[in-house]
């Protein structure tokens, strides 16, 4: 029987399949921060159960963190809310990388950085953006805190078994097109529920010619598209990025995990119950237009008209998107103005992001009247960009460089629009109010942003000067 | 847990489609380190005024007849977005047990049974005349029977649905997920062994 990569981790996470009742996966890494943990502490504790496998388990502080004087939390229940994760670790000896701490970040890119998660392995989180370490091969997927307190008491979840998707992408992509780009242009064809009960497995040689950090944004997105995960197949990538990582197999292990990593992969010929290609060609610099990230379009395109959809549903979705972004129908993208820019959060946090961008604003100005600011996705990216010289290119340019945080992808921790103002962010999520009640959020790639906020408008970066 | 029980209640209206988690509950109303007293920022931004204070009088569960109602009928992948169980908790809150939709995002619809709160799938038929009936008699109440996995209502329609036979037994009972998965303690330490042999490299050096 030949099977994919999600049957094999399945198969070899599966604790017990009872007759009644439901399948119960091992967990082999829980991570965690400080919003959707504290319910899940205090029900233990209401229980007298206990966590049991401390070691499974690495958190961070990173929703709630000002990007600005960063111990200065102003809301009380925000503090409250970090000082609960930093008691709750410290009770149950759990490994946090907290505010104090120099690893400190945003939990999905901290964890790979210390090369937590392997290939093959079960990893959750009460946070959906979790399938971002599928790009390692890993089944990783966003729990609820109920599940995450169950978690911790037992080290499995009852889970039911996800179907199959495999999203191939092939050929060469157009210039400034990234990981981003092919993850929003699948978004837009599978729609925002198209993947809703498959684990998707992204391949083709498009895919495997993207750098771990690539793999990770597109996975990041995998649930964007309603996906339960994630995967990317482990490949010589996977392992060069792994070796040597403070959680990574060592010495006489490493050569007996890399060889049961390689056995992961889809079998030749194994089935999948759907199948989407794209072609990595079509793939131009994409934008969101729309309050989905399933309303997107390539920088070369026109807001489009609720009557351009033959779906009812997605006519009228179209319509109130219009309303609320305040954009008219057949509006060129390229003439769109922004307010703020914002390159960060666990999509697009990482140093190669900041690479991109700053390559494009050497030597250059942000327009006038729009704020820019750069918020690395932990420490270690900010130690390494500013060794790089990167930040001195970020603030001759005009922009804020911030210490390490969520940021502005969900505003919760200061950073935020202001009604009414629009946006130009690498972050994830484009649905009404997420960076803030009113604001207007377009979802772009790091050198599209850098773009934007040198132009004051989204620019096709293929013909920009 | 509270058991699911069999129940005749108002069904609440809310023809929209993506409804996601971040309208749910914003996130600025997610700094609690309990489980209780979301439900008064449900749907926050969409429910008051700029003051965020007064009731919008335009957001449809505002309106008169929708008041106390335990079922809300809503459009296509209802639940999209963020993991947070705020949401659930904040439904749960703010009164409802049972969603009716065409289809819900994963987590959110798991989320939905750990706190006694029943997500039903319909056809796009079905939900349509479900709709309908309550658009033409705003107030009307529905009759939800887990047991039996039926929807009745006064306009006559009756739909039954697709519940998986575990989840059901659980709501029925409000079992605590965690008690029955610790039945299987044998089971999960025998994994734990074979996995310290198979990669032991996970696990802390003795
Ligand atoms: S950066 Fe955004 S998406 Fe990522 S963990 Fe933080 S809030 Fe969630």
């Amino acid at each position: 029987m030949t099977r994919t990569m999600y049957e094999k981790i399945w198969d070899a996470n599966l604790v017990h399949e009872p007759e009644a009742g439901s399948p119960l996966l091992f967990v082999d890494r829980h991570l965690m921060h400080e919003v959707t943990s504290p319910q899940a502490f205090e029900g233990l504790r209401l229980q007298k159960r206990k966590v049991r496998n401390v070691h499974s388990i690495l958190g961070t502080i990173d929703h709630c963190v000002p990007t600005k004087d960063r111990f200065n939390i102003v809301d009380v229940i925000a503090k409250k809310q970090v000082e609960t994760m930093t008691a709750n670790c410290e009770e149950n000896e759990i490994n946090l990388y907290g505010m104090n701490s120099n690893q400190n970040g945003v939990i999905h890119i901290v964890v790979p950085e210390h090369g937590f998660v392997h290939p093959g392995m079960v990893v959750c989180c009460g946070d959906s953006h979790t399938a971002t370490h599928g790009a390692f091969g890993a089944l990783a997927f966003g729990i609820g805190t109920s599940e995450v307190e169950h978690v911790m008491a037992t080290q499995t979840l009852q889970q039911k078994k996800a179907k199959t998707m495999l999203v191939k992408v092939e050929g060469k992509l157009p210039a400034f097109s990234t990981a981003k780009d092919i993850a929003l242009a699948i978004i837009a064809k599978t729609g925002t529920a198209g993947g809703t009960g498959y684990v998707m497995e992204f391949a083709g040689n498009t895919i495997t010619d993207l750098s771990m950090e690539g793999r990770m944004t597109l996975c990041n997105m995998a649930i964007e598209a309603g996906a339960r995960a994630g995967l990317v197949a482990p490949d010589q990538v996977t392992f060069d990025y792994l070796e040597g990582k403070e959680f990574a197999p060592k010495g006489k292990d490493w050569p007996v995990a890399v060889e049961y990593w390689k056995s992961l992969v889809s079998d030749e010929g194994a089935e999948f119950d759907a199948v989407i290609e794209l072609k990595a060609e079509d793939i131009a610099p994409q934008v969101s237009w729309g309050t989905s990230p399933e309303q997107v379009i390539s920088v070369t395109g026109v807001v489009p008209s609720p009557s351009d959809f033959t779906n009812e549903v997605k006519s009228q979705a179209c319509a109130s998107a219009l309303k609320y972004m305040a954009l008219d129908a057949g509006q060129k993208i390229t003439d769109i103005n922004i307010d703020i820019v914002f390159i960060g959060s666990c999509t697009n946090g990482r140093i190669e992001d900041f690479r991109a961008a700053a390559e494009l604003l050497k030597g250059k100005k942000v327009a006038a009247g729009v704020q820019a600011i750069a918020v690395p996705g932990s420490f270690p990216v900010k130690v390494q960009a500013e060794e790089e010289g990167l930040d001195k290119i970020f603030m001759d340019a005009g922009w804020e460089w911030r210490d390490p945080g969520c940021s502005m992808c969900l505003a919760m921790n200061g950073d935020e629009l202001k009604d009414g103002q629009r946006s130009a962010s690498t972050s994830n999520r484009n649905f009404e109010g997420r960076q803030g009640k009113g604001g207007r959020t377009h979802l772009v790639s790091p050198a599209m942003a850098a773009a934007a906020s040198v132009a004051g408008h989204f620019v096709d970066i293929r013909d920009w000067k | 847990m509270q058991p699911y029980i069999k129940h005749t209640s108002i069904a609440a209206l809310m023809d929209r489609s993506n409804v996601d988690t971040d309208q749910i509950i914003p996130k600025n109303f997610m700094k609690k380190v309990e489980r209780t007293g979301f439900g008064i920022n449900l749907f926050h931004n969409w429910r008051y005024l700029a003051d965020n204070v007064t009731p919008n009088p335009e957001f449809e569960l505002n309106k008169p007849a929708f008041q106390g109602a335990k079922i809300l009928v809503a459009g296509e992948n209802f639940g999209c977005g963020s993991s947070r169980e705020h949401a659930p908790w904040a439904i749960a809150d703010y009164g409802f047990n049972t969603i009716i939709s065409t289809s819900f995002a994963d987590i959110f619809f798991s989320n939905c049974f750990k706190n006694s709160i029943l997500p039903i799938v319909v056809t796009d038929e079905q939900l349509a005349e479900l709709m309908a009936e309550i658009a033409g008699n705003e107030g009307v109440e529905f009759t939800v029977d887990l047991e039996a996995q039926k929807v009745t209502t006064p306009g006559g329609l009756s739909i039954a649905f697709e519940v998986d036979a575990f989840r059901k037994e659980s709501l029925l009972e409000g079992l605590d997920d965690i008690a029955w998965t610790l039945k299987h303690e044998e089971q999960i330490s025998a994994y734990e062994n074979a996995q310290k042999k198979r990669l032991p490299w996970l696990w802390p050096s003795a």
